[in-house]
């Protein structure tokens, strides 16, 4: 097909692009290719009143350095959860198994006191809501000279109080004094945003986790922060998991793309030919159900049926029973994540199975009304 | 009258001549000097779509609470078909309510949480003083008309997805017989696969039944996808409308073309504009768009632009006619 969309630099000057295939990775870990973030068979289970829900089953991802990589998937498919589980943010209230390794180190194994130092300096969070994750009782200024102080990223508080200043430049605030001296209730949501961002980005991040950064966004703002993001990616190399259930988005910043449902990624690959081409037939409806001009009013595809609910799965392939090309095998057996094409992957029987009855089919125009 | 003979036949793109509804000059100032709504005139059709666009704080809603008169306007006329209810009160004006619906963004909080389905939908009916006899089978009809089946009448809130919540609140709001409902950001809170089912629903009943919508949404690609004619709102004023074809197509207002790039679907390139919207208690000069406008003049600070007729029905309240883009060709 064509090469992926690699937009690696910088930092591994000289790697080779080569496609992520996350089931033909290097079993070398000297290999030059090595990602910053690789998630191996990452599990979260919430236990609630004796009954197990798994939110995310399974998930393996490489993020590489410059690399944006989108978590793309509707509400409850575990995408926010698999971000979260990485940081380690849920406590002691879910199970998670697998492995998360920063740069070969387990975040998942850390004691609390490792774990304690990297969140928030090389790994750091960027939420879907700037009001909520600011304090309202203390200025921006002071907030942002606590991580800077916290992770001894500076000298001094001199020091930080002029990178504070310097960030928030870097993030697009036009008067940087005034921002730094405001309580978060004196900024437009945007400037929230932005300053959220700078704090995330204060010291220096190897790994970036936005989770829906834009979502609360209006639109006209959303693409300025899309913007501030990718010159940030650029400019600080970071690899950046950005979760979001807009195809929009997706499209617009994504190098690679995991489509989730039900807690697992079923397709996997260069953003623009998973979203221009998909090979899964949840990932092909979510597109087919955008309203466009072509579409005629009355006529979107919907995807029939409602998402499962976590805890009570569907056997077989959690997909099947709204998947227009549903055929033998899909109520029985869950299928793999296999080869889709260069880098790309996707977990669907129609790509293994010998004799497939149906392909790729739309979903009925107007189905469900 | 029963559902299926609320209003004349609906052809679309045939609109008939009076309109259903008409909303003259609206203002709305709330008591910390925020100019909500400064001046908004909009009329819709019996059977018709109208999408209300723009960022929050532009308005859309609080006109839409005037148009509910779920708040009183400080000045500006509401008609529907003769009667004034810029005025009404008490019973008069109840009476008037089962005319018109709302179809609120989030039914989590729109649905007591222990009332039955039933029971909610049943309230409204009571509440516009239905015969006890004539109640069950009504709500039972319109929760076959939203394609729930009869067993989810018992269910409560909890006990339903967001999309079947979505689905029962038109219910709700369909078992008056309305002329109107106002859906405000009614599909905005649902998964993309789900707001499709219920976009495909909310046509179906309006080819069935004749009801027109005031559909206000933040999301442009789904209102031209639902609307006959679309009214763009900036900073609590009406800077475009045209028919959603024609802004699709070929938008006039910096803003819409802005607002219009940032859809997914509209092959545009993004347009970015700076700054933040200005606050509505000190807005601009002049045209309030100005600020961010990647064309304004000079004079565009002096007079606020009015809305005039840009071609056929198309409305526009700029003074610059350059465009940002290129009009896509057609």
């Amino acid at each position: 097909m064509s090469t992926p969309t690699n937009v690696s630099s910088g930092l591994s000057s000289g790697s080779i692009a080569s496609g992520t295939v996350v089931a033909e990775r290097p079993t070398d870990a000297a290999a030059t290719d090595v990602p910053t973030l690789r998630l191996t068979d990452l599990r979260t289970t919430f236990s609630s009143r004796g009954l197990k829900v798994a939110a995310v089953r399974g998930v393996d991802l490489d993020l590489r350095p410059g690399e944006i990589t989108v978590l793309l998937g509707e509400s409850g498919s575990g995408k926010s959860v698999t971000a979260k589980s990485v940081m380690r943010l849920y406590g002691g209230y879910a199970s998670i198994t697998g492995k998360a390794e920063l740069e070969g180190r387990d975040l998942l194994t850390m004691s609390r006191s490792e774990i304690l130092a990297v969140r928030g300096a090389d790994v750091a969070l960027v939420p879907q809501d700037p009001t909520a994750a600011l304090d309202p009782l203390r200025r921006i200024g002071a907030q942002m000279i606590e991580v800077l102080r916290l992770h001894k990223a500076v000298p001094n508080k001199a020091a930080a109080k002029a990178r504070a200043l310097e960030l928030l430049d870097i993030v697009g605030i036009p008067d940087p004094p005034r921002v730094f001296r405001s309580f978060p209730h004196e900024l437009s949501g945007g400037m929230r945003q932005r300053a959220v961002i700078a704090i995330a980005v204060s010291c220096d991040p190897k790994v970036l986790i936005a989770d829906e950064p834009t979502t609360a966004l209006d639109v006209t703002v959303q693409a300025q922060i899309l913007d501030l993001f990718l010159s940030l990616v650029k400019r600080l190399q970071s690899a950046v998991l950005l979760v979001t259930h807009d195809v929009g988005v997706a499209r617009e910043v994504g190098d690679r793309v995991g489509v989730m449902y039900a807690g697992r990624i079923v397709e996997y690959g260069p953003a623009a030919e998973v979203l221009d081409n998909p090979r899964h037939p949840y990932t092909r409806a979510l597109l087919d159900s955008m309203p466009t001009p072509e579409v005629a009013r009355g006529d979107l595809r919907s995807i029939t049926g409602q998402p499962p609910v976590s805890g009570q799965l569907p056997p077989g392939c959690a997909f099947h029973p709204r998947c227009p090309s549903c055929f033998a095998p899909c109520p029985d057996v869950d299928p793999e994540l296999v080869d889709a094409g260069p880098g790309r992957l996707a977990a669907c029987h129609l790509l293994t199975a010998a004799d497939v009855p149906v392909t790729l089919a739309h979903s009925a125009p107007g189905g469900d009304r | 009258m029963t559902l299926t003979q609320t209003a004349t036949a609906t052809d679309p793109g045939v609109i008939p001549e009076a309109p259903l509804l008409v909303a003259n000059d609206l203002v709305k100032t709330f008591g910390n000097g925020v100019r909500a709504v400064d001046g908004v005139s909009l009329q819709v059709h019996r059977g018709e779509t109208v999408g209300l666009v723009g960022e929050s704080g532009c308005g859309k809603s609080t006109t839409a609470k005037m148009i509910l008169r779920l708040l009183a306007p400080d000045s500006g006329t509401i008609r529907i078909d003769d009667v004034d209810l810029t005025n009404l009160r008490g019973k008069a004006m109840r009476r008037l309510r089962a005319r018109l619906q709302l179809v609120p963004q989030n039914p989590q909080t729109s649905f007591n949480p222990r009332l039955s389905i039933r029971s909610s939908i049943d309230f409204n009916l009571r509440a516009h003083h239905v015969a006890r006899a004539e109640r069950g089978p009504r709500v039972l009809e319109a929760l076959e008309r939203v394609g729930m089946p009869a067993a989810y009448a018992e269910r409560f809130p909890h006990e339903l997805s967001g999309g079947q919540l979505q689905r029962a609140a038109i219910a709700r709001a369909l078992v008056t017989k309305p002329d109107l409902i106002v859906c405000d950001e009614a599909v905005s809170a649902l998964d993309k696969s789900i707001q499709a089912q219920v976009l495909n629903l909310l046509f179906g009943l309006q080819r069935d039944l004749g009801v027109a919508y005031l559909f206000i949404s933040h999301d442009l690609s789904v209102v031209e996808h639902l609307s006959d004619r679309v009214v763009v709102m900036y900073l609590g004023r009406v800077v475009e409308e045209a028919t959603s074809k024609e802004l699709w197509e070929d938008p006039r207002h910096p803003y819409a073309e802005a607002l219009l790039s940032a859809a997914p679907n509209s092959g545009r390139a993004r347009i970015v504009l700076s700054g933040d919207p200005p606050s509505p208690v000190d807005p601009p000069s002049g045209c309030a768009f100005r600020t961010r406008c990647p064309v304004a003049l000079e004079r565009c600070a002096e007079a606020r632009p009015p809305l005039v007729i840009s071609e056929g029905r198309h409305l526009v309240a700029c003074v610059n006619q350059e465009r940002v883009s290129e009009p896509v060709p057609v």
